[in-house]
């Protein structure tokens, strides 16, 4: 029984291996080879899927449409629940639990509840069809998340480091830039994975708010596979260069990862 | 501990993410409450009609159905994936390498986007040419996707085990790595079974993450849309289309405002009140034991 024990990760993840595998499998076959029939693994290797990607703008645009509001949704999601995290973290003050609860129901809000009362909303203020539109409207979630999260490593700070830190005359923002903020960067770095990640992912709300110049990299995919009939190659090569960043991500907070979801409380 | 002092002025650090929140979560949810009392026939005129849109959700065979299919989505979805996460935390390597890789290859269905997730699922399960609808083709099950809802079911329902259950493992393992091993030594100086040793110890200190694993995977599953559009397009029929679904056919495809207007609010409950009671029930053992 324990020497076996082995097997369940292992077996889990094969399974999750699965449908990656084959999803690169089709990016590399042609397009007369995947509608030829079935075969496991690509007989006539091409990279044309790839190049096309590369080449065409309104492929390899769609990535830098996605990673440009991601970003910037990152940044801003961390950069206003900084001081937030802290307020909820040393204080008390005012209505401070019903803010709290009031914020992370945001985080229970269905995307599709939401989606035509952003569209008109972000039609009505001029930004439909920007970067800044999606990156704005993922802070409904992101936020409350980030917040959660650095609440949570911030509280594992112990007081006496502010305290000592006001008794040598440090005034606030200079105490929080330059020692506070340091002092819990495994816990921003968690905050930002988080909020990349539910950023990169999301597509509901990312579709709805562009149509042509900010368009995400996801919606190039389906809007494709519905107009050009089945280039399954082509989508599959799109698809196989989403996962990239993500893995990129994901072997940077390798460490975090497990400590993050824990003291994070995510 | 010492209690955290009173300090108003801690207002002005929490007001950008108050402003920036509110612009998101308030403005948009007066729209929607705006549009799910009034009626209109175009040029913008609206007129009031109290809860007649309420009225016509909850009374609607279309809506029930909906919202049974996805109670039995999401009760499937916590039944599995809940005990396979734990079963998975507690068999993974606690330290080393071996647990490195795993946290990283597990990681990844989280972080690919959920078209892709679902596109990535549709290729998989293709009939004729993908690895797993052709090969449980050849060993005999008549397997189609596109045309029988069963298959659409469990297609839909191996995706979301496939693609959150890592979640729910990662929690399990975050609550496991926690407890510290003089815990295992004393179980052991008792002569405690493997069984016992999950019952008294490990499953008492991962309730925290737990709660926040099974509300997670509610909230989530309750408010899935991507991956079955993009798997099964809500069919065969609408075998699969879900409630989430449901509403972006009513608000985006035939712009009918007000009830998709009350039919928002009435999800957005429901999520909101099975929440509480998901917490409730699940942390109010904490005060006994």
């Amino acid at each position: 029984m324990t020497r076996a024990r082995w097997l369940v990760p292992a077996l889990y993840i094969v399974f999750l291996m699965l449908p990656i595998y084959w999803l690169l499998a089709m990016s590399f076959k042609t397009t007369n080879e995947i509608l030829g029939g079935f075969t496991l693994w690509p007989q006539r290797f091409t990279l044309e899927n790839y190049r096309k990607i590369f080449t065409d703008p309104t492929w390899y645009l769609g990535y830098v449409n996605s990673l440009s509001y991601v970003v910037i949704n990152t940044l801003l999601s961390v950069a206003v629940a900084l001081p937030a995290a802290y307020a909820f973290s040393r204080y008390r003050f005012l209505g401070d639990k019903h803010l709290f609860f009031w914020l992370l129901s945001n985080r229970m809000a269905p995307p599709a509840v939401f989606a035509l009362p952003f569209f008109q909303l972000y039609s009505a203020i001029g930004l439909f069809d920007t970067p800044i539109a999606v990156a704005l409207a993922h802070c409904l979630f992101n936020v409350p998340l980030a917040v959660w999260i650095l609440e949570g490593f911030m509280s594992a700070v112990p007081r006496e480091l502010d305290e000592m830190a006001y008794v040598d005359g440090y005034p606030f923002w200079r105490f929080f830039l330059r020692i506070f903020v340091p002092a819990i960067a495994a816990g921003i770095g968690v905050a930002a994975f988080f909020c990349f990640m539910f950023s990169w992912v999301e597509l509901l709300l990312a579709k709805t708010l562009t149509s042509v110049d900010a368009k995400p990299i996801a919606a190039t995919m389906t809007r494709t596979a519905s107009t050009s009939g089945y280039e399954l190659g082509l989508l599959a090569a799109a698809g196989s260069l989403t996962i990239v960043p993500g893995a990129f991500v994901i072997y940077f907070v390798r460490n975090y990862i497990a400590k993050g979801f824990s003291l994070g409380r995510v | 501990m010492s209690a955290k002092p009173v300090n108003q002025r801690a207002w002005w650090l929490v007001l950008p993410v108050l402003l920036l929140v509110a612009f998101n979560a308030v403005i948009p949810l007066m729209t929607v409450v705006n549009y799910s009392v009034q009626e209109t026939f175009g040029d913008n005129q609206f007129f009031f009609e109290g809860v007649k849109w309420y009225d016509e959700v909850v009374n609607s065979g279309r809506f029930r159905d909906a919202l049974k299919r996805q109670l039995l989505f999401t009760g499937i979805i916590l039944a599995i994936e809940v005990p396979l996460g734990v079963a998975i935390a507690l068999a993974m390597p606690r330290r080393g390498a071996w647990a490195s890789v795993c946290l990283v290859l597990m990681s990844m269905p989280l972080l690919i986007p959920w078209n892709v997730v679902g596109a990535m699922w549709n290729i998989l399960a293709l009939p004729d040419i993908g690895l797993l609808g052709w090969t449980l083709n050849k060993v005999g099950f008549d397997y189609n996707y596109t045309r029988q809802p069963l298959a659409a079911w469990l297609t839909l329902i191996a995706m979301d085990v496939w693609h959150w259950t890592s979640l729910v493992a990662l929690l399990a393992y975050a609550g496991l790595s926690a407890i510290p091993d003089a815990y295992y030594q004393a179980a052991k100086i008792d002569g405690a079974s493997p069984w016992a040793v999950l019952r008294h110890v490990q499953l008492p200190k991962m309730k925290h993450v737990l709660t926040i694993a099974v509300l997670l995977r509610f909230m989530d599953s309750f408010m899935i849309y991507t991956e079955p559009v993009v798997l099964t397009g809500g069919g065969p029929g609408n075998a699969t289309t879900l409630l989430s679904i449901d509403l972006v056919k009513i608000a985006l495809g035939q712009f009918d405002l007000g009830p998709a207007a009350a039919m928002s609010l009435i999800y957005f409950l429901i999520i909101l009140l099975l929440s509480w009671v998901f917490y409730q029930v699940m942390t109010r053992g904490e005060e006994q034991t």
